[in-house]
């Protein structure tokens, strides 16, 4: 086996995001949310620290949330990848996009589709969750604006009401 | 940052990831969940590198039961290892441990294999395996073997694995019905390294401990057996394994923490760990 020869440069692949289908052919090292901004336009999700710590690039691969910044494009072939823009779309998060806004969870927005999609995975697992439990669940996720008070408030409101609901 | 040039290629089987391994003598490295791994490219920490991506080796994932051991794949991801109730009944350090590996959008991407790899002083996962007495299972194209945990991390981000060698799996003893597992944590912020940590295994009867084993991480190169603290508690004097840690410990003083606190919070984790098995073991 030629070790070289082997190992590419760029690489093709083919997955879904947003539900459309999405062919490309990308740089081997280019992750996840740089391919998404500057290939695709979605500009929703946000490059921060690019090491990870920051939460700003959150997003859903395959039905689990995971660092956008930490995912090479290169991996992806066959994935179904979904963004604060798909989401939007769709409506399923409107209950917390609702209450973020009522709460003024948000100044700058930076942080808000990364926060977004770490609350969602919560507000799915049902139950009622403390608010110790919601800022060990967010823990990952950095606010410069907000203190975090208002983004615990705003996922409270809305845990408490899918319970309320029940 | 963005990364510097890389090099990938798709791994379709095991085989295949280890001849191309063993090809690219010292050229490639595995990618597995990435977590450590696409940081150091973006920060570029890492030189310019080519990646044999081993995500489509489903073989490689996954806990199953093998009679007194439980056997954990590779490429079993630490959300996995939160939730799979194999690992809760009969490893639960395993799964206490991946809960405080930073953030959940990480832990469904990060694997066993590549933490215990990576070997970073701080993680939680090579101490377990220190502590619970495990074999790593390392395979090259023509070879496998198991090496005891305690012999298997050599220095700083050092591990016995060859160039050509990947672990294809950890085997765990599974605790017996006496066992208590316990691991704690001190971090700054809650995700973070820990500043000190630990893992306790024991046998509790009544207020006794048996067959102790007490792994320290972060507190040197590699997770750090506390032989004196745990002949002490075989002794049932917990005063005395808490001094004995500091023959056992050499702790680091960094911007994090002094040695002089790391060691005085290893004596308070200790403290705790042991108050939590007694507790579990039905003692107080």
């Amino acid at each position: 086996m030629n070790a070289e020869g082997m190992f590419r440069r760029q690489v093709e692949v083919a997955l879904t995001v947003n539900g459309e289908p999405v062919e490309a052919r990308v740089d081997a090292g280019k992750h996840l949310v740089d391919f998404l901004r500057l290939d695709l336009g979605l500009t929703g999700s946000h490059a921060g620290c690019e090491h990870g710590v920051c939460g700003a690039c959150t997003i859903r691969v395959n039905g689990e949330i995971v660092r956008g910044c930490l995912v090479l494009t290169a991996q992806l072939d066959g994935a179904e990848v979904w963004t604060v823009e798909g989401v939007s779309e769709t409506g399923e998060m409107r209950a917390l996009q609702d209450a973020f806004v009522q709460r003024n969870a948000l100044q700058c927005g930076f942080c808000t589709p990364g926060m977004l999609f770490a609350a969602a995975e919560l507000v799915e697992r049902g139950g009622r969750p403390s608010r110790e439990e919601i800022r060990e669940h967010m823990s990952g996720n950095y606010c410069r604006c907000t203190g975090y008070e208002a983004i615990i408030d705003a996922i409270e409101q809305v845990t408490s009401d899918q319970e309320g609901a029940r | 940052m963005k990364a510097t040039r890389v090099g990938y290629w798709r791994a379709d089987s095991v085989e295949a990831a280890l001849g191309a391994l063993r090809s690219a003598a010292g050229s490639a490295q595995l990618l597995a969940g990435g977590q450590s791994l696409v940081a150091s490219l973006n920060l570029r920490l890492a030189d310019e590198t080519n990646l044999i991506d081993i995500n489509g080796l489903t073989e490689l994932e996954g806990v199953s039961d093998e009679g007194d051991r439980i056997r954990v794949g590779a490429l079993t991801r630490h959300r996995t290892l939160e939730t799979a109730p194999l690992v809760a009944s009969s490893a639960p350090a395993l799964a206490e441990a991946a809960v405080l590996i930073a953030h959940a959008a990480i832990r469904t991407r990060g694997t066993l294999g590549g933490s215990l790899a990576y070997a970073d002083p701080a993680a939680e996962l090579p101490a377990c395996m220190v502590a619970l007495e495990a074999d790593i299972v390392a395979r090259s194209a023509d070879d496998r073997r198991r090496i005891p945990a305690e012999s298997f991390f050599e220095g700083l981000f050092q591990t016995a694995l060859a160039e050509d060698e990947m672990i294809e799996a950890v085997e765990v003893p599974k605790a017996g019905p006496l066992e208590r597992q316990v691991v704690l944590e001190l971090a700054r912020r809650s995700g973070d390294y820990a500043m000190v940590g630990l893992v306790l295994r024991a046998d509790v009867e009544g207020h006794a401990l048996a067959r102790s084993r007490i792994a320290y991480f972060g507190l040197g190169a590699v997770p750090v057996l506390a032989r004196g603290a745990m002949s002490a508690l075989e002794a049932g004097d917990l005063d005395a394994a808490v001094a004995a840690l500091a023959q056992d410990l050499d702790p680091p003083s960094d911007l994090h923490a002094s040695a002089e606190y790391r060691l005085h919070l290893a004596g308070v984790l200790l403290r705790r760990a042991v108050a939590r098995a007694r507790a579990e073991g039905g003692s107080t």
